[in-house]
């Protein structure tokens, strides 16, 4: 407890705090202004039972640990969380809100969340949600928090809902150009079968089919396509952005978050996932048309590039929406004190 | 402002026939689902346009009137009660599904569109929208919008924030802003998710796009009889161990299940103490795997009778019963007040042996419906509305379990919402940081509190009155504030 205290403390003396969990995301937004502290000393599971599909945690809990003992019952997290580094913890994943493959089926980090601790800008340690699966009291601040970087709030405690393992799943990849790859999920969307994950890299579409046994089997034979053995080890590398595809050496690395059926037409992309709603594009350093191209199919892009050091990186918001951001930072950090640097720079 | 001001000014941008006043006009309006509020509004607006609403709001706003959104009335925690002192803004002349694309699978629609109009128009598509509120052939979206509702199969498809992807709102000083967009997340701060489930007090919904899933090709449904809530509560958990999420899974108890069976003749079996609806859904394929395992555990769990629905007629008949609850229930008693709480599933005997015992020391039945696989409570206490002193004995009730929900560590709501029927409550889930917290954030939509004030979230002022406050590591909340 004594670094809840002491960032309690600091915020309540007007003092300003930044906090990171295991520190493997920097490159995402901007770069801290004020030195972090690390949150992963304040860890460990509160509470687990498989049962009640809900797992509390402190939020410096390392992701390993929180995966062993879901694993141990049969579970998961059902947003399957890209990680880029062993030090990764809940807290971290929670902040910047990232989804693996799994979104595209089972929903989004936010979607998963159930309820937070947090210390707001003025030092007040508070809870929002809970650990039930259904729960309108008070406005949704737990899923405001997702994916805020901890500019709303030092997220301290959090618990997030747990899914069954699939009993089964089969990857299956067919040779197709992108164009081809999009309108054929297109079909496949409208079709009930279990696609548990979408992506398409160098003229391979794979997908993943998720369930119970026979079902899956079968959905397997209906959509065709051959069968990719050591399918584990590719997702974790499309999840975990490992694969070649998204190597490069003088370019920056873009996360394009589009309409699933945006035409490849314009949005140049290298790799998608989310059954196109998640394209990887490459550009040269510094280009920022590239959130123009975003915007033009309705979409925002992110800076995956680990060697920039300018600006967050973010989509810029319209105005309306840039209005309402700066206002909800200040009703949740008044004195602009958490995560200087990070998020909205204008805010501050 | 007296009411002749007020209407003329809000004639100057909206026909004026669509400006109600006249007391008999707007008596119709005097309250929502829950019917144990009434207030009538100074003036009820039926505007038929984005710029209408606007004009409303910046009316509203120059003069500070309250303004409380309403879309269809059916909500159950009087979120939609007028203020006596505001203009009550209909919002169901907006009704158009106003695009639908079946590749995308998104549906755009305004938000006096009714739940089960969306899923009836992309049926032919094979597409359905998953929330399924009881009251769905008759709620909006723009109403579910503004509660987050649920519905019986959210345990699997989740509940209206997860099937949202964008909502056009109009802020308090008639600007528009879109939160969300057709990706599947947006830049900035995640205001859809804040918006989703705001009770109308950050925004009025223009407009909503939801996402569509394909139709399952097969919902099967089984029906087992306990002769112990335990023991079907022990089910549930079971199926679930199993690693299986089924799309529906409800729960009755016995007084539920004979209220039902006598309205709807759905083949309930009498003599159970409690009853479970178990769906599952999917590739014909995969049904017929978990059927076959959740039949097995649910035997194992000690069911003393097993029904699989034979057919879709069948299958319907089983739902329809559970559907029916409420207004079943309406039938055995002049008037009935269902709560909304959600426990941790561990704790439902527990839950419903207290709850047994306060309906004797109240002297009022209570009827359980159950979403069971998320833990979503709704009692329904059984009284007589013309009779002051039993109405006051059915609140108090209610109250204790919505305490004794938060006690086991629930929430007072699960997806009805606090409206002005929970408000007290809130002051028992929440320290006084966290409301002003909540405070501070509607500041940031809305700094001069026209949108729909008074519901939602209590002032400190009301939780010092109420007397019942959320102490926080044993400090006396609010010691500002005078004690009454």
């Amino acid at each position: 407890m004594a670094l809840i205290e002491h960032i309690c403390g600091q915020l309540a003396a007007g003092e300003p705090v930044s906090v990171v969990g295991g520190n493997t995301k920097a490159f995402l937004g901007g770069r801290l202004v004020d030195e972090p502290l690390a949150m992963t000393e304040y860890a460990g599971i509160l509470s687990y039972e498989p049962t009640e599909l809900v797992l509390s945690a402190k939020a410096g809990t390392s992701l390993s640990e929180i995966q062993q003992v879901l694993d141990e019952a049969g579970q998961m997290l059902p947003f399957e969380p890209p990680v880029f580094g062993e030090t990764s913890t809940l807290g971290g994943i929670m902040a910047s809100g990232l989804s693996g493959p799994r979104r595209m089926h089972l929903g989004s980090c936010r979607d998963a969340i159930l309820g937070v601790r947090l210390i707001n800008g003025l030092g007040q340690h508070l809870k929002f949600g809970g650990e039930v699966m259904k729960n309108v009291a008070g406005y949704d601040l737990s899923r405001l928090s997702v994916g805020a970087l901890g500019t709303l709030g030092v997220l301290t405690e959090i618990s997030v809902k747990v899914l069954p393992r699939p009993e089964k799943e089969t990857t299956v990849v067919c040779e197709v150009n992108q164009s081809d790859a999009l309108a054929l999920l297109s079909t496949l969307g409208r079709k009930p079968y279990p696609i548990s994950a979408a992506s398409w890299i160098d003229g391979q579409l794979y997908l993943r089919i998720s369930g119970a046994g026979r079902g899956v089997d079968a959905a397997a034979e209906a959509i065709g396509g051959a069968l990719v053995e050591d399918a584990e080890s590719l997702w974790r590398s499309i999840r975990d952005l490992t694969h070649p595809v998204f190597q490069s050496a003088d370019r920056w690395l873009w996360r394009m978050s589009v309409p699933p059926n945006t035409p490849v037409d314009g949005l140049p992309s290298v790799a998608f996932d989310w059954a196109g709603g998640q394209r990887w594009v490459f550009a040269e350093p510094d280009r920022i048309d590239v959130f123009e191209m975003a915007a033009r199919v309705g979409g925002h892009a992110t800076c995956y590039a680990k060697n920039r050091h300018v600006g967050t990186g973010m989509q810029p918001l319209e105005s309306g929406v840039l209005r309402l951001n700066q206002r909800v930072k200040e009703a949740m950090d008044p004195h602009g004190l958490l995560n200087r640097g990070r998020l909205l720079e204008e805010a501050h | 402002m007296d009411t002749q001001q007020l209407v003329s000014a809000l004639a100057t941008g909206m026909h004026r026939e669509r400006v109600l006043f006249k007391s008999q006009d707007v008596a119709a309006y005097e309250c929502d689902g829950l019917t144990m509020f009434k207030a009538k509004p100074k003036v009820v607006v039926l505007p038929e346009t984005r710029a209408e609403v606007c004009h409303v709001l910046k009316t509203c706003k120059a003069h500070g009137v309250p303004v409380v959104a309403r879309g269809a009335g059916t909500g159950l925690s009087g979120g939609a009660l007028p203020h006596a002192d505001g203009v009550l803004l209909v919002m169901a002349k907006f009704n158009r599904i106003l695009e639908v694309d079946a590749d995308a699978r998104i549906a755009r629609v305004e938000p006096g569109v009714r739940n089960l109009a969306i899923s009836e128009a992309v049926s032919d598509l094979n597409l359905y929208y998953a929330p399924d509120p009881s009251s769905q052939i008759a709620c909006t979206i723009g109403g579910n919008i503004a509660e987050n509702s649920g519905g019986v199969h959210c345990l699997k498809y989740g509940l209206t924030v997860h099937n949202v992807l964008s909502v056009t709102l109009a802020l308090d000083d008639g600007s528009v802003v879109t939160v969300g967009s057709d990706a599947l997340d947006s830049a900035g701060y995640d205001l859809l998710a804040l918006s989703i489930g705001s009770e109308g007090l950050l925004g009025v919904v223009l407009e909503v796009t939801v996402r569509l899933l394909p139709k399952p090709e097969e919902m099967r449904v089984v029906m087992a009889a306990f002769d112990d809530v335990t023991k079907a509560g022990d089910s549930v958990g079971n199926i679930i161990a199993a690693g299986i999420i089924p799309a529906g899974l409800e729960m009755m108890d016995g007084p539920a299940v004979a209220a039902v069976e006598d309205f709807v003749k759905a083949g309930y079996p009498l003599d159970a103490e409690a009853l479970l609806l178990c769906e599952v859904d999917g590739t014909v394929d995969e049904v017929a795997d978990e059927l076959e395992r959740v039949e097995s555990i649910l035997r194992d769990s000690g069911a003393t009778m097993l029904r699989v629905a034979s057919d879709e007629a069948e299958r319907l008949l089983f739902w329809k019963g559970r559907k029916s609850a409420f207004p079943a229930v309406g039938r055995i008693s002049p008037d009935y007040y269902c709560m909304d709480g959600t426990i941790p599933r561990k704790h439902l005997s527990l839950v419903l042996n207290r709850m047994r015992e306060m309906s004797k020391r109240y002297g009022l039945r209570c009827a359980n419906v159950f979403h069971a696989g998320d833990g979503n409570l709704h009692p329904l206490i059984l009284f007589d509305a013309n009779d002051p002193e039993e109405v006051q004995r059915a609140e108090q009730f209610g109250a204790e379990i919505l305490e004794l929900s938060v006690e086991v560590g629930g929430t007072i709501t699960g997806e009805h919402g606090v409206g002005v029927e929970k408000i007290n409550e809130m002051c028992v889930q929440f320290s006084s940081d966290e409301l002003t917290q909540f405070h501070s954030v509607k500041a940031a939509f809305d700094p001069t509190g026209i949108l729909n004030p008074g519901k939602a979230v209590p002032t400190l002022n009301r939780c010092a009155e109420f007397g019942k406050m959320h102490i926080h590591h044993g400090q006396m909340p609010h010691p500002e504030l005078e004690r009454f």
